[in-house]
């Protein structure tokens, strides 16, 4: 594998465009004590790397980055772990090309 | 609120709710489409390909003005493992021909240019409008949809549902399930863009030609998936795709592939020194014939990918978008004319329409293929490409050992990795499903 994987998501995301709906988040983590398995596969499993673990061991989701694919929401919805919404008209990633 | 009553509310404008806008707008259906990117286009993602069948019977001049990118006349197949691939790899100059089969594209571009033709066609297309909700009666038809703009509630006679693979409208109102892992896969792209000569220089290219590469094998690490490389004008579509319940099972990351895959020596040297101008990330249907869910109802038809019409052994899924989309709108027409009410009874000529099409034709061929190679991926996807590449180079290398002792060798290595019945059943297996 290659050295730090994490740090080339972040390069990878600098190449698109966004606009970023702040204060209104289109993703949520359910608050919990343990994360579920589903959530914890997030942190690998996210193409954009919004998911990460905080100090207290809870996984917690920055949709700054977020692609819109739906991957959380495939694997955490129907559990709960996650409330998702598309984010508002206009907002979120702006593809160039698609 | 939007006072005025619509004929038809088109969710989505990607492939399949253009097509359905476009052929009600030109028959003379009052039309809104609701789009929730700041253009049609800007939210979605595609490899891409674009069949230009499909898109004649709805733009039959679409080629005057359509920003087309290549036209395909190679294919290449590649079995990977880490160091070589296995290649089948078709061309003919017969695909330089006056009217091209098939395009590479780039779907914000060319998505831009339909949504035009819809506009064109008489529908008022509303972008940067996320709709939130479907409206439904006391019996649970649909009448509407409501927008998170300011009092965004709209009615019409009819919604069709082109919501995409991720479509939150119709799970959320109970008329269809929810995507399951391991009926979907998440794919991730590059765009790396090259001079033009560079790329016709790397690919043998000339002119407008194009070329596709597909993908698998050690690449996905076992999981279900394929790489996929497209060559465009000035940059090349790059990129890899696995079943969501692979990534989750193994805690492997999509870029961690994506950046294998680039790696690989087969790869690299065709995007060496390329400028990387966007990585995106969708998700495919590959659930097939047998997830293909209720397509109407009261109200509302859902077409595309929200409908899982794609064709993941052809890797078709736009032009079964378009197609059902178009299809799904004639039908609309047909019982508008007839003045019928939009009740689930008479939207069902829909699905009587499109079982017709080559959509579920196709679809209802490959019906066995997820399962087998959802379940069998380690196989398909690891030990056959490693034992394929180590045959390969056995039997290229001129190194003193007899012919005959090689073959024995090979096939030694196949039944000691499947055994005799392992073997057998694969093929099979394949066979079955492919027939």
């Amino acid at each position: 594998m290659p050295s730090e994987p994490s740090q080339r998501v972040e390069d990878k995301l600098f190449y698109n465009r966004y606009l970023v709906d702040s204060g209104r988040a289109h993703i949520k983590v359910r608050p919990h004590t343990t994360p579920s398995s589903q959530l914890l596969s997030m942190l690998k499993a996210c193409p954009a790397r919004c998911y990460d673990l905080n100090d207290k061991g809870h996984v917690e989701v920055t949709v700054d980055g977020c692609l819109e694919c739906g991957t959380c929401r495939v694997i955490c919805e129907e559990s709960g772990d996650i409330k998702w919404s598309y984010p508002r008209g206009g907002y979120g990633v702006l593809f160039k090309f698609g | 609120m939007i006072e005025e009553k619509f004929d038809a509310i088109v969710v989505g404008a990607g492939m399949g709710g253009n097509a359905a806008a476009l052929t009600m707008a030109e028959r003379g259906l009052k039309v809104l489409q609701l789009e929730r990117g700041e253009y049609s286009g800007s939210k979605n993602v595609q490899g891409a390909i674009l069949y230009a069948d499909m898109l004649e019977k709805l733009i039959p001049d679409f080629r005057e003005d359509a920003p087309l990118e290549r036209h395909l006349v190679e294919q290449r197949f590649w079995i990977m493992d880490e160091r070589s691939h296995t290649g089948l790899q078709y061309r003919s100059d017969d695909f330089n021909e006056e009217k091209p089969n098939r395009y590479t594209i780039i779907r914000a571009q060319f998505d831009k240019w339909f949504s035009q033709k819809v506009r064109e066609a008489g529908a008022t297309v509303l972008c940067e409008t996320t709709v939130t909700e479907l409206l439904q009666d006391s019996h649970g038809r649909v009448i509407g949809v409501r927008t998170d703009r300011d009092g965004g509630e709209i009615h019409a006679d009819v919604v069709v549902l082109a919501e995409g693979v991720n479509g939150v409208l119709g799970t959320g109102a109970g008329l269809r399930g929810r995507l399951k892992p391991d009926k979907v896969a998440l794919a991730v792209k590059e765009m790396h863009f090259l001079s033009r000569e560079t790329i016709d220089a790397r690919f043998n290219l000339k002119g407008d030609e194009g070329l596709v590469i597909e993908a698998a094998g050690t690449i996905s690490r076992g999981m279900t998936g394929m790489g996929f490389i497209y060559s465009n004008k000035e940059c090349i579509s790059l990129g890899i795709g696995c079943l969501v319940a692979d990534f989750q099972r193994t805690g492997e990351t999509p870029y961690g592939l994506l950046e294998g895959f680039k790696r690989h020596p087969s790869v690299a040297p065709l995007i060496e020194g390329s400028e990387v101008k966007e990585y995106s990330a969708h998700l495919i249907p590959e659930g097939g014939y047998k997830a293909i869910p209720q397509l109407c109802g009261e109200g509302w038809v859902v077409v595309g990918d929200a409908a899982q019409l794609n064709n993941a052994i052809h890797r078709e899924g736009s032009n079964l978008a378009m197609t059902s989309g178009r299809i799904a709108a004639e039908a609309i027409c047909l019982i508008r004319s007839r003045n019928d009410p939009m009740t689930a009874k008479n939207l069902s000529l829909y699905k009587k329409m499109l079982n017709e099409s080559f959509v579920i034709k196709d679809l209802k061929k490959y019906k066995d293929m997820p399962a087998l190679l959802h379940t069998h991926s380690q196989n398909f996807f690891l030990t056959y490409p490693q034992l394929f590449s180590k045959a390969m180079q056995d039997y290229l290398r001129v190194d003193g050992t007899p012919k005959l002792e090689k073959e024995k060798l090979m096939l030694n290595s196949f039944i000691k990795a499947r055994s005799w019945s392992g073997l057998f059943s694969d093929a099979l297996r394949i066979a079955r499903a492919w027939r």
